[in-house]
């Protein structure tokens, strides 16, 4: 009794408790991807071990993908041969390999759900800190380094001291044009970027269970961004609806018996937790950033906030606004804008391209604009085709490219050149983070799309 | 990866006295391509280092010949960002085995101590302290004690002690790292994986 939902996962988890340190903690589902794994691999090579159960590991190709032409060899040997890292090392282990070209291929976030491979009640950990998105479905998920990848490989455990536990609820209708991406921003722009650090947060409310799975996603996916290890939002009807027949789904009787322990993953009513949190939803508009981190996010209508007004110091804040080229008090609405991308495993998935298409459809791409339309995967890719949004895209000027982590961090060609301004569905606003120099603005889909019609920053809200 | 151990380290120090410092900072995304650890340490903090045509930033403290140490100094929110561990790495391969703070991402802070790094968090009146000394004096040295788990400033009297779990600090002392750990207790971790019900 009185016990979190994280308590309940992470608890039936634990190998072996050590006193005065960290947990043995087991994992039950592992993805690699091409940046984080190759020296990991490297690892098991020079002890001489294997992979513990090659079948709880899943390995796609994403962060170094090319998004057009990738049919073709990758250009840049130094991608190719990390590619190709991957590909070697998971054929040597026998591990699951969705590589550029393969229908299952996509971001890692993106596909683990596509697919059932994330679970409720799972321990789910990757090379990659936005893995905080499979808790959407009542995981326990987070991101870790190699060393870690290492020892996942080789023991399918990992040693890590059990984090705080912080209780996050938010009521209330949300407005029209507020997404789950502005509520994200939102939250985060209330803690900052460290709000959160040493906690793992849980999300409660009517605002989180009457949002779809894909929203869920997208909070979960920034839970990060405040400093959290991860967020999780407890299993409901529409988490089971959404799993039931994907691949790696259980099946039949296996089922039922997933159901019987599923049905158990919510907090106790007199669940403890170190912090508790409470936000009105009603109050939440659509939310741009100004700054150089998440943190740094505003509703779109308000102007700049002041120095004084800085949680995250004042230092670092007039640091971003030169980089930004902005200055405090000014309104975001009208700043020009020269690059639009919708993607990452923040908001590429088939919702957003709904979300981005209801703006656009029957308009045009401002001219001054380039933008990049980066499905989550294939499958993200195949719906957007199936559902006739290429169609309204294409009408309107856009055109759209194939899945990978693309903009969002700039490993392959995407990046945004020097000074020029990015209005970005992606997770960080980091100097240079989407190339050298690049100014981000990070937004939900339906801000990314009135940027992309007007070539300014427009309120949603009056394009309807 | 095992590393060498980790003692007692007397050093001067490079302040960085920036909050927020975020994982695409230390190493930006572009240098992540290697499939091994090697000369990580040439790309850390590239983009405050070097300007687009890879021409030392004269007012970069990397830079300065002034401030050199094995102990770097950063502002609140150290690391914050990615997992990537090569961020971790870069650190560890410019040089430097310790970095003080006044607050630690937690991803980084965890790779740091998975590979030999020591994240020192003081609060932020000593941070602040620190930074004055060697501002006052470049040459000033910090006295890092692991076991006693204290951090001195050399020529003066202020010190204070900081936090590590019991467990990090015996594997920072040895040298030891959590696989062989892992490795150890193998068995149990079979018959675990039998009884998951995932």
């Amino acid at each position: 009794m009185n016990k979190t939902l994280f308590d309940k996962v992470w608890d039936s988890h634990v190998v072996h408790r050590i006193k005065n340190g960290p947990d043995v903690l087991f994992i039950d589902r592992h993805m690699v991807h091409e940046v984080t794994s190759p020296v990991a691999f490297l690892g098991l090579k020079n002890r001489n071990v294997n992979v513990l159960f090659p079948e709880k590991t899943f390995a796609t190709a994403d962060h170094n993908t090319p998004t057009k032409n990738q049919h073709l060899p990758v250009k840049d040997p130094l991608s190719a041969n990390q590619l190709k890292a991957l590909e070697d090392n998971s054929k040597l282990h026998g591990i699951s390999y969705w590589g550029l070209g393969h229908e299952k291929n996509g971001i890692v976030h993106v596909v683990g759900p596509e697919y059932g491979i994330t679970q409720p009640g799972a321990t789910i950990v990757c090379g990659d800190s936005h893995t905080s998105t499979h808790g959407a479905f009542g995981a326990i998920a987070f991101g870790i380094g190699t060393s870690e990848v290492e020892m996942v490989l080789s023991t399918q455990c990992i040693m890590q001291p059990k984090a705080k536990k912080m209780k996050i609820s938010i009521d209330g209708k949300l407005s029209k044009a507020v997404t789950p991406k502005d509520v994200a921003l939102f939250i985060i722009s209330e803690l900052s970027t460290s709000g959160a650090t040493g906690y793992f947060v849980e999300y409660y409310g009517s605002v989180f269970s009457e949002m779809s799975m894909e929203g869920r996603m997208t909070v979960c996916n920034l839970s990060i961004e405040m400093g959290a290890r991860g967020g999780m939002i407890a299993p409901d009807e529409k988490t089971f609806e959404y799993i039931k027949d994907r691949e790696f789904t259980p099946r039949g009787k296996d089922w039922d018996k997933a159901m019987k322990y599923w049905s158990t993953l919510k907090s106790d009513a007199d669940a403890i937790f170190d912090k508790e949190l409470c936000f009105d939803g009603e109050t939440i508009q659509p939310m741009i950033t100004y700054g150089t981190n998440p943190g740094m996010g505003m509703s779109i209508s308000n102007g700049i906030p002041n120095a004084k007004s800085q949680k995250g110091g004042v230092k670092t804040y007039l640091k971003s606004l030169e980089y930004m080229n902005y200055n405090e008090g000014e309104s975001m609405l009208g700043k020009k804008i020269d690059f639009v991308f919708l993607g990452s495993c923040t908001n590429g998935r088939i919702e957003d391209f709904r979300a981005f298409t209801e703006i656009i459809k029957g308009k045009k791409k401002a001219p001054n604009v380039t933008a990049w339309l980066v499905p989550g995967s294939h499958k993200v890719e195949k719906a957007i085709k199936k559902e006739g949004l290429l169609t309204i895209l294409n009408e309107a000027g856009f055109e759209l490219r194939e899945p990978g982590c693309s903009a969002c961090l700039a490993m392959n060609d995407d990046k945004i050149p020097p000074g020029k301004y990015a209005v970005s569905t992606s997770n960080r606003n980091f100097e240079g983070r989407q190339g050298p120099g690049s100014r981000t603005l990070l937004a939900s889909p339906l801000v990314a799309a009135a940027a992309a019609i007007t070539g300014i920053v427009t309120d949603p809200r009056t394009l309807f | 990866m095992a590393y060498d151990k980790f003692t007692i380290l007397e050093s001067s120090a490079v302040p960085l006295p920036i909050e927020n410092i975020d994982t695409d900072q230390i190493i930006p995304a572009r240098f992540l391509k290697a499939t091994e650890r090697k000369d990580f340490g040439d790309n850390l903090f590239r983009d405050w280092r070097y300007d687009s045509n890879n021409n030392p930033k004269k007012d970069f403290v990397l830079n300065n010949p002034k401030f050199k140490g094995e102990i770097l100094v950063g502002g609140k929110n150290f690391g914050s960002g990615s997992s990537r561990e090569h961020a971790a790495w870069s650190v560890y391969d410019y040089g430097f085995r310790c970095v003080v703070s006044s607050f630690f991402a937690d991803i980084f802070r965890n790779n740091c101590l998975n590979i030999g790094v020591l994240p020192v968090q003081v609060t932020s009146k000593f941070l602040e302290e620190i930074f004055n000394k060697i501002y006052e004096n470049p040459k000033t040295k910090l006295n890092i004690d692991l076991n006693k788990q204290k951090i001195k400033i050399i020529g003066t009297n202020l010190s204070e002690s900081f936090d590590i779990n019991e467990y990090k600090k015996k594997n920072m002392l040895h040298g030891y790292d959590d696989i062989d750990y892992l490795m150890n207790i193998k068995d149990s971790i079979e018959i675990f994986a039998k009884n998951t019900p995932l």
